[in-house]
Order: C-alpha cells, then structure tokens, then sequence
C-alpha cells in the first residue's frame, strides 16, 4: 500500500506541474502578428503534461503501475543525507571560498555517503581532484570557473 | 556530392596530425568512461561542451563521435567482468558475456566484443556514408509540414514504443519539452516560464539537464542502494586468443548483428537496446550450441555487441541527414551544432562537407584506433574498474558541478543541476525513462519552429498537416506506433 502512495504522488506531481505551465503560458503576452503566438506549445504541453499525469494517477490508484521493489529494500536514506548535506554546502560556499575548496568539501562527503570514513584521506584527494579540475577548465580550456581562496593564490 | 568522393575528401580531413589527435583524445576519453560506471557519452559530451568556445567545428565533432563510439567499446568490458552494464546498450552483453568471464574466457569475451563491434561499427560507418547521400536527397524535398510531422513520429517512438511503459516515457518526453520552453521564445522575444527569474531567460542547459539527470541522478540512485552492492571484478587470466572454433562462432553472429543493428539504429525510432535484444534471440534460435547459452555462448556475446555498434552508427544517419536526433548522445550532439551556429538538416551535408565527410572517415579511423585500444591494450582500462566508489562518485559529482558552474559562475546554475539531479533520481526510482527528456529538450523547440513555418506557408490552415501526403503518412505511423500495440493487445484479449 505505501509504495502506491509513492507512485500517486509523482502523478500528483506531474498534475501539478502541468497546472502551473497552463497558469504560466496564460500569462505570456501574445503579439497579434504571429501565426502561432509563443503561448500555444507552453499550452500543448501543459495539456500533454495534464493527460499524462492523469493517466499516471489512473494508473497509480489502480495498482496497475507499480515501479518494481527491488529486493534491497528501501532506500539508504542515511548515505543520501550525507551527499544532500555536500550538495547543499557546495551551493552555499561556491561562491564565497571558491569552486577548489567548495568541490573538496563536496568531494569528503559525497564519498562518506558512499561509506568511506577516512574525511582527512578523502579532503586530500579531493582537493588534488579539484585543484586538477580547475586548471583543466581555467587554465587548459580557459573556461572561467570564478574566483576564490585558493584560486586567488595560483 | 556521392559517398565514394566524399569519403576521399573526408579522409583527406580526419588524416590530418590535429584531427587524428582529436580523434586518439576521443577514443581514449570514451573508452575510460565507457569503462567507468556511471558516466556514460552523453555527460561526457555535455561536460565539454565548453570547449565549442575554442575549437573549430570539426575537431569536435571527431572527438565526440570518438567518445560516442569509444564508449560502446568500453561499456562491453564492464559488462563482461563487472556484470553491472555502463550503458543500456550493454545490458545483453553482461547476460552471456559475464558466465563466459565466471568460466575463465574473460578474454575471449572481450576480444569477440571488440573485434565484432569493429567488424560492426566499420559495416554500419560503410552504411552512414552510402546511405547519408540517399537520405538527403529524399530529405532536400521535405517542407515544414514534414518536418513537423517526422519529428512528432520521432517523439512518439523514442518515448513511447522503446521502454517499459508508453505513459511513462511520454510523460519524460513531455517534462523536457517544458525544459526547453523554458527562456525567451525566439520568434516573438517573449520570456515564457521563465517565473520572472532573470537567469532563466537563456533558457535552461542541456549541460545542466543531461549532467544532472545522468551524473547527479545516477550517483543518488546508486548511493541509495550502494550498501547492498557487491561487484566484483573478475580477473583475466588463461589464453588471450579466440580459437578457430571461437572465430568460427562469431563472425556470422557479427555480420547478423551489423545487419540487424544499423537499420533500426538509422530508423528515426533509434536506440541501441532493441537491436542488441533481436540480435540476442536470432544468435540463440540460429546457434549449433544453444546449451551454451544462458551459461556463456561467445555467440551472444558476437552478436549484440555488433549489433550496439552498427545501430550507433545508424543512430548518426538521422542526425547528420535530418538534424534529428534519436538518443540522448545524438540530441547533445545536436545542442553542439547550435553553439557553432550551424544549421543542422538536410543542407549539412552540403554546407559543411568537410565537418560532415571528415567526421565520417574519422569514424573508420576512431574504429582501428578502438580496437587497438580496446584488445592489447584492454589489462589498462580494467584498472580503471578498481577505482573504489567512493572516489569514483565524488569525482564525477565535482566534475558535473564544474560543468554547471562554469556557465556563467552562478550559485543558481548549480542549483538547478542538483535540482535535475534530484528529478533524475525519481525518474530512476518510478521506473521513468530519462533519454526522452534530453531528447524532448533538444527537438521541441526545432519541432515548434517547423509547425509555425507550416503554419505561415498554409496561412494558418491547421490542415496541411493531413492534406500533404508525406506528412500525413508519418503522422499516421506515429499515431499507429502509439496506439497499436494497445489495440493489437485488446483484440488479442478478446
């Protein structure tokens, strides 16, 4: 029974979305002279979206649709935490410590999700990785990767 | 301009010290994440397309049909020794491929892979340059209303017919039209969904969309169930070499494979995974072995791994003739041609004869170069497999923020990468196909841009669409390719 909740709610989802594209597309100011003004395929897809998301409610509610359990069980919830945690951090900190020391952090994490405990090891790597990463880019491409701490030094 | 002249002037191209070194970079690089879990050619080609920025058109595109091609090479291995197959595409090599590796013929399985996908991609190369010309002609005479109309059968076959669920895959399809609804529509320069975020007026990135949904997505998917993992490695060890009997069993079941793999790969329904599981089954039925099979048969090995290279080349056929894409590899490659300002479609092959010939005879050379890479050289990339997870995972998530980030060095582009990821991560858990997505993405807003051409040559008249005969053939396939199989199951119920 849980597991068809979870399917109900991404049709729900998907119902949801469609609604705010066909708020959306109302909004969009239309030109008289175009053949086919800008709102008409935010419109077809916010229908599409709509029907879809029906059918997936139908579909969902009838037990018809039921996305295999597999037979490790739920998932690890624990390890996700760790590499939301490292995701989020890196958003925050991109910007004010830069990308080299933002990825190391991220890196330390996300590899502590995956059940590796040894941070100061991992932060090691990481960093060489990053710093790798940005001279690649920076450096070898000259794509721009921003300003930071350490990016500051080199 | 005819396949034989146009090869010549293309081989002229690739054979250049520049390009045969953009050439090696590709194989190379695809060969690794091909080998790599995790990683497959699409976010590769995404996390360099900055590079469009600096290198001249043609150079790219040799190294992302390198990468392309090299990753079908590499997928094989880790199928074979993994079992945990890198790419869809290889899921039918991983069923007899990793037996034969449990018994210890490990190295046979790999030398049939690589020698037939060579055998194969050659054979389907021969037919991109035979069949390009021939398809051009037939596409040089197609208006709006047709494209129009192909694009709609390509949608519906790409999300509705390929996969487990017609409702599911179009409504991916459907999530990545939206995607690229997103930002200023470029007839009327108006912002549309853009929710008064001034970033979002650009539209969102395919780097960030086809990162996010295969790197970030995956790498959650994997985590939430990587306690429970348990890969193992196998080693190589005994004989290298196939014996007689070996070559016997497989050079028909590669020949089979290119045949059954380039067609279907050229049609614009494409995708790898149904000729590798035809090819699966016509090797099982025609086999003089068929106890082998299930425990080990080289000839199911042979044969899918032929028939996944011959369709990746069939898959370019619509994408260099059309401009139309039939996997998420080709779509990106699409989104490439965009940033070089190049128009994609029939008159490609005619304006850009260099880029086109020269990426065709660079494939026939990518394949030499592969299958050097990919046989003697094959002990290297299995170290690659050591790599522990972890690390692996961490380093693909730092490389796919850096792909996000240096768009335009916002915290916001980044946001909305793990925020795909996240959509990425659903889609996997519920059972939802993601190619659509990227493909939906790429190919809606060419899809939109030809039904208000049609619509201005028809004066607004909505009917053009059924009264030409071309456009409304293929509108009839695509609606027959939605809606058969259902009915075709009701009657059958009855």
């Amino acid at each position: 029974m849980e597991r068809r909740q979870g399917e109900a709610m991404v049709a729900i989802a998907i119902l949801a979305l469609a609604g705010i594209v066909i708020w959306q597309a109302g909004t969009i100011p239309s030109p008289l002279y175009a053949q086919l003004g800008p709102r008409v395929a935010p419109f077809i897809v916010g229908a599409g979206l709509a029907i879809l998301g029906a059918g997936l409610l139908l579909a969902a509610l009838s037990g018809r649709w039921r996305a295999e359990p597999e037979e490790d069980g739920a998932p690890d919830l624990p390890a996700l935490g760790w590499i939301g945690a490292g995701l989020a951090m890196n958003v925050v900190l991109i910007q004010p410590l830069g990308f080299v020391v933002a990825s190391t952090l991220l890196f330390a994490f996300v590899a502590r999700g995956f059940g590796s405990t040894l941070w100061l090891r991992n932060a090691a790597i990481g960093l060489a990785i990053s710093l790798l990463a940005y001279l690649g880019f920076d450096r070898l491409l000259g794509i721009r990767v921003g300003a930071g701490i350490l990016e500051g030094v080199l | 301009m005819d396949a034989l002249s146009g090869l010549a002037q293309g081989f002229a191209v690739a054979l250049t010290p520049i390009n045969l070194f953009w050439c090696l970079l590709g194989t190379t690089l695809g060969t690794a994440i091909g080998v790599l879990p995790g990683l497959g050619p699409a976010v590769t080609i995404a996390l360099l397309l900055p590079i469009t920025f600096k290198v001249d058109a043609t150079a790219a595109f040799i190294m992302f049909a390198g990468i392309y091609y090299g990753a079908m090479y590499g997928g094989s291995t880790t199928s074979i020794l993994v079992n945990t197959p890198g790419e869809s595409a290889t899921i039918v090599t991983a069923m007899e491929g990793h037996k034969m590796a449990r018994r210890g013929r490990g190295a046979q399985a790999l030398a049939t892979a690589a020698i037939g996908s060579f055998v194969a991609g050659t054979i389907g190369t021969l037919g991109l340059a035979f069949l390009g010309p021939v398809v051009v002609e037939v596409a040089l005479g197609f208006g709006p209303s047709e494209y129009f109309a192909l694009m709609v059968l390509a949608f519906v076959t790409v999300s509705a017919v390929l996969g487990n669920s017609a409702l599911r895959g179009l409504t991916a399809l459907f999530l990545g039209l939206f995607l690229g609804l997103v930002g200023v529509d470029n007839q009327t320069s108006q912002a549309r969904l853009t929710f008064g975020v001034m970033e979002l007026l650009d539209g969102i990135d395919v780097i960030q969309v086809a990162v996010g949904l295969f790197a970030v997505g995956e790498t959650l998917w994997l985590c939430a169930r990587y306690r429970n993992a348990k890969d193992e490695v196998l080693a190589l060890s005994g004989s290298l070499w196939m014996s007689a009997q070996d070559w016997a069993r497989s050079w028909k079941a590669w020949i089979r494979g290119a045949l059954i793999g380039f067609p279907i790969g050229a049609l614009p329904a494409g995708g790898a995974e149904v000729p590798t599981f035809l090819s699966y089954y016509a090797e099982k039925r025609l086999t003089k072995h068929p106890e082998e099979f299930g425990k080990g048969a080289i000839e199911g090995v042979a044969g899918p791994e032929a028939a996944n290279n011959a369709s990746a080349a069939g898959v370019l056929v619509p994408m260099l003739t059309l401009g139309l894409p039939t996997s998420a590899t080709a779509a990106i490659m699409l989104s490439a041609f965009q940033s070089y300002g190049i128009q994609p479609g029939p008159l490609l092959m005619q304006n850009q004869p260099t880029l086109v010939w020269g990426l065709i005879a660079s494939l026939f050379i990518g394949n030499v170069m592969l299958l050097v890479l990919n046989l003697p050289l094959v002990g290297l990339w299995v170290r690659l497999l050591r790599i522990p997870a972890p690390m692996l995972y961490a380093g693909i998530l730092v490389f796919a923020t850096i792909g996000a980030y240096n768009r335009s060095q916002s915290p916001l582009d980044i946001v909305i990468l793990y925020a795909i990821g996240a959509l990425g991560y659903f889609m996997r858990r519920y059972d939802f196909p993601t190619a659509p997505v990227i493909i939906g993405m790429i190919l809606g807003p060419f899809a939109e841009q030809a039904l208000r051409q049609a619509l201005t040559i028809s004066a607004g008249d909505w009917t053009t669409f059924v009264t030409r005969p071309l456009s409304a053939t293929l509108l009839a396939i695509a609606v027959l390719a939605l809606f058969g199989p259902r009915l075709w199951a009701m009657a059958r119920s009855r």
